[in-house]
């Protein structure tokens, strides 16, 4: 064997590996400066006047807080969730039980392609949904952008849910004579209900950190909202306002949000990770 | 979905059967939708579920009757103008569309290999214990909302750029056309910079599971022949998982091409195209985000915006479908995770 040859291909072998490993760190630096960044300069802002204060105006000493942008953030997210979850399960349902034909792979494919829609599109069609007719921004034409776009989370994760139920758990239902649709309600969804859950965590996760569609939808406002039908702040787009904006005390308060927001959307997801796979794959990927 | 004419390929009623029989078939199926509590059920999920059919119907229809008043205006000049300016009422999308293309193509050229890479890293070479939790931390990446990516680009990004890249590009490569203008941080080069470490989740991970895919044995035939590892991914999963990473890269341009905030955020929003990086721009949406609350409902220049998401829109649409039937024509990760 000619060993200065296999010597060769042994050197190109570890260079690949390195540059492999050299890829990785290229993904790990960026999530750990942004958490970093986040962490040190969000961390310190948190406080009771913090989570409660309103809004302060620009430039001021006043200390101020985001208590407006959360009561917003959590107004539009209900909202959406009242809309998208009932109807993201039962056509998840459908399309996992009833799906099996020309109608079920259209509805699949359509949820797909929904799935994959820009958010701003959805904002720009809620805005001239809710928006145009109620005659300003309110939180119920950012509850319908979210809600639009937890839809295909919730359908995806639902049918995926229930088509793990073991075919011979329906089968033996429907052989003890109970109807299908009792067979569905009662053996299939509550064997499939730990992952209809996990789906709904994963789809409210998701639409916490959408920011798109609220800017279109919600407006902007400093004080707490007395009403849904009027504009109101939300932490994505304050995060958004006061990070272009000139002003220290407003970067401040969006390094803050910021924490705030990660630390949810990230604790969602891990939380999302341990109840799917009961603690023992913390790091399995779901599918 | 009540089609009574079941024409000359209809199973059931495949030829001989009398008219009468076709009705009854009819009959008995709305019979047990209507009448059974189990036909109930099945009507009232088909009905929910046709709602997303519904609201996919809706969202183009809206786009195209609020684009409508601008195309009307503008004619094809919409798509290949290159002015936009709101005072004059002059709207040509066409440096939308150019920085779009432009800003996802070079995020995809930083993307695709880095992905790929880890891609490889996670499934070929380390060992499960660090693979897993390596792959879990890179798809924490993916659930940073993007206006975190935006301020994190504004403060700390944007500086990096500034002083250390952006120089030393200018410095190397400064005689290409590519890399003209001031180093200054809020520019084309930071969004495609941005855009790929938020597209870098998706394409590994489809990537992976395209690996993953590639059969055991061929491995093994290839190392037991010699090669080393990598030879043996170069050679044999790589080709066997190319149309799934293809795939992968197609799914992710449609993410970079849909991206808003991040990109409003750090792209510099002037309302121009020119090949240079270091130059600010503006994509479709980063214009929309922009520029959304300066146009009152009604006017021409709001129809203007809503033309330019119809764009978006048609160009999303266009690379998702092309993405999906590349990816489950090859592989059986055609159905990609939602998130």
């Amino acid at each position: 064997m000619n060993s200065k040859g296999f010597r060769k291909r042994m050197i190109k072998d570890r260079l690949a590996t390195v540059a492999a490993v050299a890829c990785v760190i290229a993904a790990l630096v960026p999530l750990v400066s942004i958490l970093v960044d986040v962490l040190i300069k969000g961390l310190p802002q948190f406080s009771f006047e913090f989570l409660t204060g309103t809004i302060p105006p620009p430039g001021s000493d006043e200390v101020g807080g985001i208590g407006p942008a959360i009561v917003g953030t959590l107004a539009a997210i209900g909202i959406g969730s009242l809309i998208g979850i009932p109807i993201g399960i039962v056509s998840g349902i459908f399309v996992s039980e009833y799906g099996d034909n020309l109608f079920g792979r259209t509805v699949r494919f359509v949820m797909d392609v929904l799935a994959g829609f820009p958010s701003i599109i959805i904002g720009i069609f809620a805005y001239l949904v809710l928006v145009v007719s109620l005659g300003g921004p309110n939180a119920f034409a950012g509850g319908l952008a979210l809600s639009i776009i937890m839809l295909p989370v919730v359908a995806r994760t639902t049918e995926e849910a229930l088509k793990l139920v073991p075919t011979s758990l329906r089968e033996a239902s429907l052989s003890l004579g109970v109807s299908r649709s009792a067979t569905i309600r009662t053996v299939v969804l509550s064997n499939g209900k730990p992952g209809i859950i996990t789906g709904i965590m994963l789809s409210i996760a998701r639409i916490t950190g959408e920011s798109a569609p609220l800017l279109l939808t919600v407006g902007w406002t400093a004080f707490y909202p007395t009403t849904l039908s009027q504009p109101m702040a939300s932490m994505p787009v304050l995060i958004y306002q006061f990070a272009i904006s000139p002003f220290d005390n407003w970067h401040d308060l969006a390094w803050g949000a910021s924490a705030f927001l990660i630390l949810l959307v990230l604790g969602l997801n891990i939380t999302v990770r341990i109840i799917a796979h009961g603690g023992r794959h913390l790091f399995k990927r779901r599918r | 979905m009540n089609n009574d004419e079941g024409g000359p390929n209809d199973p059931v009623h495949n030829g001989w059967n009398p008219p009468s029989a076709k009705l009854d078939g009819l009959r008995e199926t709305l019979n047990h939708l209507i009448l059974t509590s189990d036909g109930r059920f099945q009507l009232f999920c088909g009905a929910l579920a046709f709602s997303a059919v519904a609201i996919f119907a809706w969202v183009v229809g809206y786009l195209i009757e609020g684009a409508f008043p601008v195309l009307d205006s503008m004619g094809y000049k919409f798509f290949t103008g290159s002015t936009w300016s709101f005072d004059q009422g002059i709207f040509g999308a066409l440096p939308f569309i150019g920085g779009t293309l432009y800003t996802s193509a070079v995020a995809m050229m930083i993307a695709v290999p880095i992905s790929v890479g880890i891609a490889i890293f996670i499934s070929e070479i380390a060992p499960k214990w660090i693979g897993t939790p390596l792959g879990f931390l890179v798809e924490m990446l993916a659930a940073v909302p993007s206006v975190v990516f935006g301020i994190w680009g504004i403060f700390t990004l944007r500086g990096f750029m500034r002083d250390q890249v952006e120089p030393f590009l200018q410095g190397s490569l400064g005689f290409l056309p590519f890399f003209e203008g001031r180093t200054f941080g809020i520019d084309k080069l930071s969004a495609a910079v941005i855009l790929a470490i938020m597209i870098i989740p998706t394409i590994s991970a489809i990537s992976r599971d395209a690996l993953k895919a590639v059969p055991t044995s061929q491995k093994e035939a290839a190392l037991a022949l010699g090669a080393t590892r990598y030879e043996m991914v170069g050679t044999i999963a790589l080709s066997y998982a190319r149309s799934g990473i293809f795939g992968a890269a197609v799914l992710g341009l449609g993410r970079a091409v849909g991206e808003t905030m991040a990109v409003t955020m750090v792209i510099g929003n002037v309302n121009s195209f020119s090949w240079s990086l270091l130059d600010p721009g503006q994509t479709l949406s980063s214009l929309i985000a922009a520029n959304w609350w300066e146009a009152p409902s009604g006017t021409v220049q709001q129809s203007a915006l809503i033309g330019v998401g119809l764009v978006l829109f048609v160009l999303m649409l266009a690379i998702n479908v092309v993405g999906r039937i590349l990816l489950s024509r090859v592989t059986k990760v055609g159905r990609v995770r939602v998130e």
